[in-house]
Order: C-alpha cells, then structure tokens, then sequence
C-alpha cells in the first residue's frame, strides 16, 4: 500500500492545500511542505531498509497491483526497484525543495499554485512507479496539464508562448508513445493470447523487426522530447526560462528525467535490438548535443535560458551512456539523473533568488553580487563546479562512470564528449564571472539570503558533496536494476540470434564493487 | 402486428405521446413550467421504461425496426442526452423568448426522429426518422426569432438538408433498382452474391454517402456547420452536435455492418479520403476561430473524423469504440455547450473569447469545468475523451488502418492548440477591475448549474473507471 500511497497522498495533499488556501495561506503552504516531506521520509526509511547488494534476489522491492480496466487488460501495477527509489528520492527531495522556495515568491493564487505543483509531483511519481504500459502513459500525461498551469499563471512575461510549445511538443510525442504502447499490446496479444499492457508479460514478446523498429521510434519520439535531444529541445529553454522558479527546477530536476527514465525502463529491455542497430546513431546525436548544448549556453544573456542550455548539453551525456549498452555506463547515467537533478535545480534556484532581488535575467545587468551576497556566491561558486565536472562533487561521478563505460562501446565519441566537459568549464565559469564578479552594478544594495533560503541552499550544497565524495550506496541501489535491464535485454538478444552491427558492443563483465 | 412488436417500440410511442400532451397542455394554458416538467419526465420514463422493460435482447418489427443492443444503446444514449440538453434549455429560453413553449414539441419530435434512425433497418423508416429530425431542426435552429443570424442559420440548413436529403432519396432509389429492396439486410446479402460492385451500386452509395456526409457535417459537406452552430440558439446547437449527428452515426454503423461495405475498396477508400479531409480541415479551420461556437463546430467536423476512424476499423472493437466515443463526446460537447448557455445573457451568447477573459478568476468552479471540458475534447488523461480517443486508437491498430491513426494523432496534436488557447485566455489576469458595457450578466440558474456539475463529474469519473460503461457496451452489443 506505500506505492499508491505516495501518489495518492500527494493528490489529496494538492486538494487540500487547495482548499486550506482560502482559510490561510501559511496553512496551504504547511499542508503541501508536510505531504511531500512525509513521502520524503518514508522513501528514505525504504532506502535504508533496503537491502544490500544481492546476486540472486530480484531487483525488486515492492509491488502493487489491481485490475482497473480489465477489458483491455490495464491494471493499475506499481513496482518499485533501485531505480525507481532513487528517483523517488529526488522527487521528493526536489518536491520539498520547490514548495520552500515558492513561500515568498508565489503570492497570486496560492492555492492552486499549490495544487499544480504537488500534482505534478504526483505525476512524476507516477511515472517512476507504474509497471502498466498504459497507466504509464495516463501518468507521462498527467503531468503536463498542472505543469502547463504553472507556467501559464505564474510565469514570467512571455509564459504564453512557453506553456504552448512546452504542452504541444510534448503531447504531440506522447500521443506517438500511445500509438506505439498499441502495437506493442496488439502485437503481444495476437501471439500470446492474452490482450495485456502488463510491463513484465510485455517484456518476453518477439516482434517481428521491422515493426519492432516502428514501435520503437514511436516510444523514443516521447523519451527524447522529453529528455530533451538536440533537434528536439526547443521547447526547453523556452519552458525553462519561463516558469516560476519551482517550475523550473522541477522541469530540469525531474521532467527530463521521466525521459531517461524511459530510455532506460522501457526502450533498451523492449527494443534491444532496434536499440543497437541506431546506437551509434543516437550516441552521435547525444555527444553532437553535448557540445552544441554547450555553446549556445555560452552564447546565452538570459540567466535561465543559459542554465536551461547546460541542461541540453548534460542530457546528451544520458543519450550517449544508456546507448552504451553496459552496466558502468548504465549507472552513471543514474547517477547522472540524481546530480543533473541537484545542480541544474541549484542554479535555477540561484537564478530565482536572483531574480527576487533584481526583477531580471539578464546577466549583462548584474555583477559583483560576491560582494553584497557573499554566501549566494559561495553556492553558485560550488554548482558552476559542480556544473563542470570538478572532481568531489557529484556530476564528476556521474559524467566520469558515463565516459568510462562509453569508452568501450566507441572511442571517438567518448573523446569528443571529453571535449564537452571543456565547454562546460567555459560557460559556468562565465557564469560565475559575469555574475559574481567584476564590478557591482550601481545602485543595487542586495539583501543576502534569508534563513529560508540559506537552508535550502545548504541542503543542496550537502548532497551533492555528499554524491562526490560518497557515490557508493546510491550506484549499489541502483545496480541491482542496472544490472537487470542490462542482463534481461542480453538474454532477449541470445535468444534472438541475430547479428547486430554492434559487434564491438560487448557489455562488459561485472567488475564487483571497485568503480572508484 | 404482435404484441411484443408494440413493446418493443414503447420508446417510440412515448414521445409521440408527450408531444401531443404538450399540444393541447399549451392550448389549455400556456404555462413554461408545466411544459417543461412534461417534457423532462417523459424523456426520464422514455429512459427507465428502455432500461427496466422485460424486452428480449433483439427483437425486429418487419420490416422497419430492428431494436437490438447496439440500437437500445444508442436510443438510450440520445434520451439521456435530450434530457441533459432539456434541463439546460429551461434557463436558457427563460430569459429570452415570450413563447418558448413549442419549443418542447419541437425538441420531442426531433429526439423521436433521432431514435427512429437508431433503431431503423430499412430505408423506409431511415427517411420518416432523418425527415422527422430534419424539419424540427428547421424550425428550431430559427426560434430566436428577432435574431438575425438565427433566420440566417435555419434558412441555411433548410436548404442544406433539403438538398441533401434529395441526394440520398436518389441514392437510395439506385439501390432499390439495382437489388429490389430497401432491407438492409437483403441489400447485403443481394451484394454479397455478386463477384464485385456493379457500378450503378457504387453511384447510389454514392449518393447516399452524400446525403450522409451533409448531416454529420463532414467534410466537403461542412460548409453549414459552422454558421448554423454559430445562428442557432445554444441549445438547439449542442443539440444538432449530439443527438442529431449520434443518430446518422448509428444509421451508418448499421448500414455499412449489414451490407459489409469494409470489403468494398470503393467504400472504403472513399471514406479514408473524407476522414483525412475532415480531420485536417476541421482542426485547421477551429485554430483561426475567435467567435468559440464556431471553434466548437470546426472542432465538431475533426471530432466526427475521429469516429468514423473507428467506424472504418470495423469489427466488434471498432463498434464498441463508436459507442464509447459517442457517449464522450456527448457528455462533452453538451457539458461545455452548457457552460456557454449557463454564461449566456439576455441579449446574446457567451461565445466570443473575450467573454472567456479571466473567468478563472471570475468564476472558477465553471472555468474548472470548462477546462475539464476543453481537456476532454482534446483528449487529455483524467477525462472520459481520453479514454474515447485511446478506444479509437486501439480500434485502428487493431484494423491495421495505420495512415488513419496516424493522421489522427497528428490531428490531436494539432487540436490541442486550440483548445489550450481558450484554457489559456481564461487563465489570463483580468486588466480592469470594472467589467466593461459588454459584459455579460448572466442569471444563474440552478438547475443548469447541477446539470454542468453533474456532466463534469460523469466526465471525470468515466476518465477514471471506464470499465462499467465498457462492460456494458460490449454485454449489449454481444447480443
């Protein structure tokens, strides 16, 4: 019952605060914090439970399952592995984070304010969870609409054209998945004879090639929109620059990591051949996104926009390792998922607080805030680090598993993508410069951070130091699952006897516990 | 004519009935109340009589009628539906015009009209129901008499419907001269003991493809859709979106299954054709839309392609997804037809979007609904159109019409567009705190408030637990 209960308490949490809110606003504030911390703790409690490194247990800890439409063969399934914990974990972590700093910032229409964001959350929840092809779809969904809203109401001054492009493109692709979720089920459901849109009885089902690679492209449409990759990312720096600031750091920190969530649960288990036969095709878009990314992040005015660019050009690295087809890279790019989700957050919430202060984006227009903002600094200081890759902090990690485990699927990609880590030095040390130091604006006298604030940022600062320095319970949760959807993709493509063109592909063997 | 003939056509007799009671009830007083109690109970008796009466699962009255599950579903469906639509136009004619009460009989005859066509297997009774609805409707979409457009609407669609019916009554004459029998049934099976289609058939399918076309407003037989939806009083419009359009799709859901047109390439190309033509052309026709009735009549015509993509699908699926759809989409267009009734003033229609301006601020329980709504047609989880459209969906990759249900996911993205921006413009802050001369000031009435308030919860509710109306769609078509 904890699985549905996260999504439902966060649903109910939504409505409440909703309601609360025409009583007191304070109060709709609590009553969203509460809901989303309480879901916080119990995923924590579940990790600690959890246990460790196990070669013969399943990858999965929990499951929840009920027949909900049984005509079709939908049940509302809920599963829980190492992945879909850690994700979790960052949902709620990111959750808690958005409602604390909306306190000052939202004062129009707080309730629904509230109402949206716990509902996405809940959406988002939903898509980790659900192991029923079609309840996955309902949930990928049912996050847009409150998103939509929260950029639309609170946004900034072009938020119009943002939520269009964001709903639109995204919708657009999802309908795509809905299509290919169909042949999928019709596909299985004429062999087996049993109409189902059950994960794991989908998960055996011998498609013929040729429809298999249709299929495929239709789930990858919805997965690389989302992620987003480069020719698709134009409704990113839009959306980002846009929304609210929570809006954006859940946009960054857990929208665009439904979509490598997708990459990982759904494209390499069901599609294993497919996938390799475009691997080298999708690993060339991720690096080209990588360092395209990179430079128009450079080339950015607007604070956002250019955090919104080094989301692009950290995405690529996600497409490049789950391409790789093996576990080292595999897990950086969960690892990759969790850090991306904490700094990129960080920075649009730097770029909020900022924001709060000066009412503007343009980085042309500040300056020497180090000055009278020393610890906002200090932060910024550690995300940029963070955001280029500084050995210690969490990214490192991430971006460093995802070379390694690259490196054996194609050299010259990797080397290239290494360049990308550069570029990344380059445009978050502008960062830094352009905002921090140099000579203050004049006439701007900036209070620093607020108890609220500092707290936040704290709490930010922590875990992705945290990340850095002690990367091994997170890569051990999550290696379980890692390990399953490399292994089972790997019996389906034994059983299957095809040649590939990946022959270089080898995934690679266990190498125990020593990745650092 | 048995007993069980006359049972089985109660449906029938029952509205005939009321309308006559409400005849002389007006020349005894006339009293909008009463009428309207009348009214709404004999649509209610008409619906409990069809769900409680003890009537065998199929039964045929030779050699018109043919009331089996499909036709007691769709008859239910437009009662429910008249009864929604009748609940809705109380307030609405209340306000407005000094003689509403014909108004009823008129609503009555054309229910009965609509059923007719549901349960209809013979061209005989397909022309006594299509002209029954027709020449109601006539003088419906024209009631606000001292509205210009609405003269204008009802001369046009008088002329349309004319015209189309001509059409049909030729089509259907072709067919008698080639097969010498106006039974669906002999007419299929007539077809099926020929090696192909001889041509004059395919000129009288044709023909009556035509007159068809004209009803459901597809395209090219659109061209009065939208003036008649923008002429016709708001009631009278959603009904001629619903009940009037739900009744041909029954007919031609009946035609084409019992003269098997899925294996006439002629037939089936020909509706692939217009389906792909009235998906794109209604979506790109609502996105340059500012007046939000003819928005909803483009968005009408694509929605019509949605379901004839799963009418052409064929098979118990296909059928059973033309049903879900219906009942989504009459829940749907009736349920926001019913916020522009129920925000509708004395002197004209909420249906500009200006209107819309801020109503989220203004009133938010009706702009939640709206959205709800608007959700719906586009297709969004949580609604019962998402549902609806994932039924399509699931017809068409069932059919391996995969071009049909590509185009139509391409069109649902383009639909959003439109639907999102009126969510959007109803989002939007209002700019001055005095509302403007040309505001309007609705008066709320209870009843249209349950009444949208009961639509939305049933649209929210099938979006969640479809699974009762789909069983119960399949138990009845099984029959």
């Amino acid at each position: 019952m904890i699985l549905p209960g996260f999504i439902v308490s966060l649903m109910i949490g939504g409505i409440l605060a909703w309601l609360a809110a025409s009583r007191s606003l304070t109060l709709a504030r609590w009553i969203s914090l509460f809901a989303v911390s309480i879901n916080f703790l119990i995923a924590i409690v579940l990790w600690v439970q959890q246990p460790g490194v196990n070669e013969s247990q399943s990858s999965w800890i929990l499951d929840f399952s009920l027949p909900w439409i049984p005509r079709f063969g939908i049940g509302f399934h809920l599963a829980l592995d190492g992945l879909s914990l850690l994700l979790l974990l960052l949902t709620f972590f990111l959750g808690a984070l958005s409602v604390l700093i909306s306190w000052k910032e939202i004062r129009d229409r707080v309730g629904l304010y509230h109402f949206c964001l716990l509902w996405v959350l809940a959406g988002i929840t939903g898509v980790f969870l659900a192991m029923d092809l079609f309840l996955f779809f309902f949930f990928w969904e049912i996050m847009l609409i409150p998103m939509f809203f929260l950029i639309i109401i609170w946004g900034h001054e072009n938020s119009r054209y943002a939520a269009f492009k964001f709903f639109i493109f995204t919708q657009a692709s999802g309908l795509l998945m809905l299509v290919a979720i169909m042949g999928l089920y019709f596909v299985n459901g004429n062999q087996t004879g049993n109409f189902t849109f059950d994960y794991f009885q989908l998960l055996g089902t011998n498609i013929p090639s040729g429809v298999a690679m249709w299929l495929m492209l239709g789930f990858l449409a919805a997965f690389v929109v989302k992620l987003p990759i480069v020719p698709f990312h134009t409704w990113l720096p839009d959306a980002h620059s846009q929304a609210p600031t929570a809006g954006s750091l859940i946009l960054a920190g857990l929208l665009l990591k439904t979509g490598a969530y997708g990459l990982l649960r759904f494209i390499i288990p069901l599609f294993r051949d497919q996938a390799m036969a475009i691997a080298p095709w999708a690993m060339a878009i991720g690096v080209f996104g990588i360092i395209y990314g990179a430079i128009l992040a450079f080339s950015q005015t607007d604070l956002k926009r250019l955090v919104a660019y080094t989301s692009v050009s950290h995405m690529g690295f996600i497409m490049l390792g789950v391409f790789s087809f093996n576990e080292l890279a595999a897990q950086g790019v969960v690892m990759q998922m969790i850090t991306h989700g904490i700094s990129t957050g960080a920075l649009f919430i730097i770029a909020g607080f900022i924001y709060e202060r000066i009412h503007t984006r343009d980085i042309t227009r500040m300056g020497g805030f180090w000055k009278s903002m020393p610890f906002l600094g200090a932060c910024g200081l550690v995300f940029a680090m963070a955001s280029l890759g500084l050995p210690g902090l969490g990214n490192f990690v991430a971006e460093f598993l995802t070379l390694v485990g690259a490196w054996q699927a194609t050299h010259k990609l990797t080397i290239i993508a290494t360049i990308g880590l550069v570029a990344a030095t380059i445009y978050s040390l502008r960062i830094l410069q352009k905002v921090f130091y140099g000579t203050q604006a004049p006439s701007t006298v900036l209070a620093d951070l607020s108890i609220r604030e500092r707290l936040v940022m704290i709490v930010l600062v922590v875990s992705i130091i945290w990340l850095g320095l002690f990367p091994q319970p997170v890569l051990n949760t999550s290696k379980p699952s890692v390990k399953a959807i490399i292994e089972m993709s790997d019996n389906s493509s034994a059983s299957a006897h095809k040649p590939t063109t990946q022959t270089k592909i080898v995934p690679i063997k266990r190498k125990g516990d020593n990745y650092e | 004519m048995s007993k069980q003939d006359l049972l089985s056509i109660v449906p029938l007799f029952i509205l005939t009935s009321a309308a006559i009671l409400i005849l002389f009830s007006i020349a005894v007083k006339r009293n909008h109340k009463v009428i309207y109690i009348i009214t709404t109970l004999s649509l209610l008796a008409d619906f409990i009589y069809l769900t409680v009466a003890d009537a065998p699962v199929k039964w045929t009255v030779e050699p018109l009628f043919i009331v089996d599950g499909f036709g007691k579903f769709n008859l239910g469906l437009i009662l429910i539906t008249a009864l929604a639509l009748t609940m809705l136009s109380y307030a609405y004619f209340e306000q407005r015009e000094e003689r509403k009460e014909e108004y009823y009989i008129l609503l009555i005859l054309a229910t009965l009209g609509a059923c007719t066509l549901a349960i209809s297997k013979h061209f005989i009774s397909l022309f006594l129901g299509l002209e029954i609805l027709s020449v109601s409707l006539y003088s419906m979409i024209a009631y606000l008499r001292k509205r210009e457009r609405s003269d204008e609407g009802g001369i046009k669609y008088l002329i349309i419907a004319a015209f189309s019916s001509a059409f049909m009554l030729f089509g259907m004459a072709l067919i008698y001269y080639t097969t010498g029998s106006m039974e669906f049934e002999t007419i299929g099976r007539y077809l099926s003991s020929l090696p192909e289609l001889p041509i004059i058939m395919i000129a009288g399918f044709g023909f009556l493809v035509v007159g068809i076309g004209f009803k459901l407003g597809i395209v090219p037989f659109h061209m009065w859709t939208a003036d008649v939806y923008e002429g016709a009083p708001l009631p009278v419009t959603s009904f001629i979106a619903t009940v009037s359009k739900g009744g041909v799709v029954a007919l031609l859901v009946r035609f084409f299954t019992s003269v098997n047109g899925q294996q006439y390439d002629a037939l089936v190309n020909t509706f692939t054709v217009l389906i792909i033509a009235s998906m794109f052309a209604g979506n790109f026709l609502a996105l340059r839309q500012h007046n939000i009735k003819r928005l909803l009549a483009y968005s009408s015509i694509s929605h019509l392609g949605y379901i004839l993509v799963a009418f052409l699908a064929g098979g118990q699926l296909g059928v059973e997804a033309v049903s879900f759809y219906l009942v989504a989409y009459f829940i749907t267009t009736v349920g926001a037809f019913g916020i522009l009734t129920y925000l509708s003033d004395k002197d004209r229609d909420a249906e500009l979007l200006d209107d819309f301006k801020g109503l989220f601020w203004r009133r938010p329980w009706t702009a939640t609904s709206f959205s709800a709504m608007l959700l719906s047609l586009a297709g969004i989880p949580l609604t019962a159109g998402f549902v609806g459209k994932f039924y399509i969906v699931a017809a068409g990759v069932n059919g391996n019409i995969w071009l049909l249900v590509i185009m139509l996911v391409v069109n649902s993205a383009i639909g959003l567009y439109y639907y999102i921006r009126i969510i959007a413009i109803m989002c939007e802050k209002q700019t001055t705190v005095e509302p403007s001369s040309a505001a309007l000031r609705p008066s709320i009435y209870l009843i249209s408030g349950f009444s949208v308030a009961a639509l939305t919860v049933a649209l929210l509710w099938l979006g969640v637990f479809p699974e009762k109306l789909m069983t119960l769609i399949q138990s009845l078509l099984n029959h």
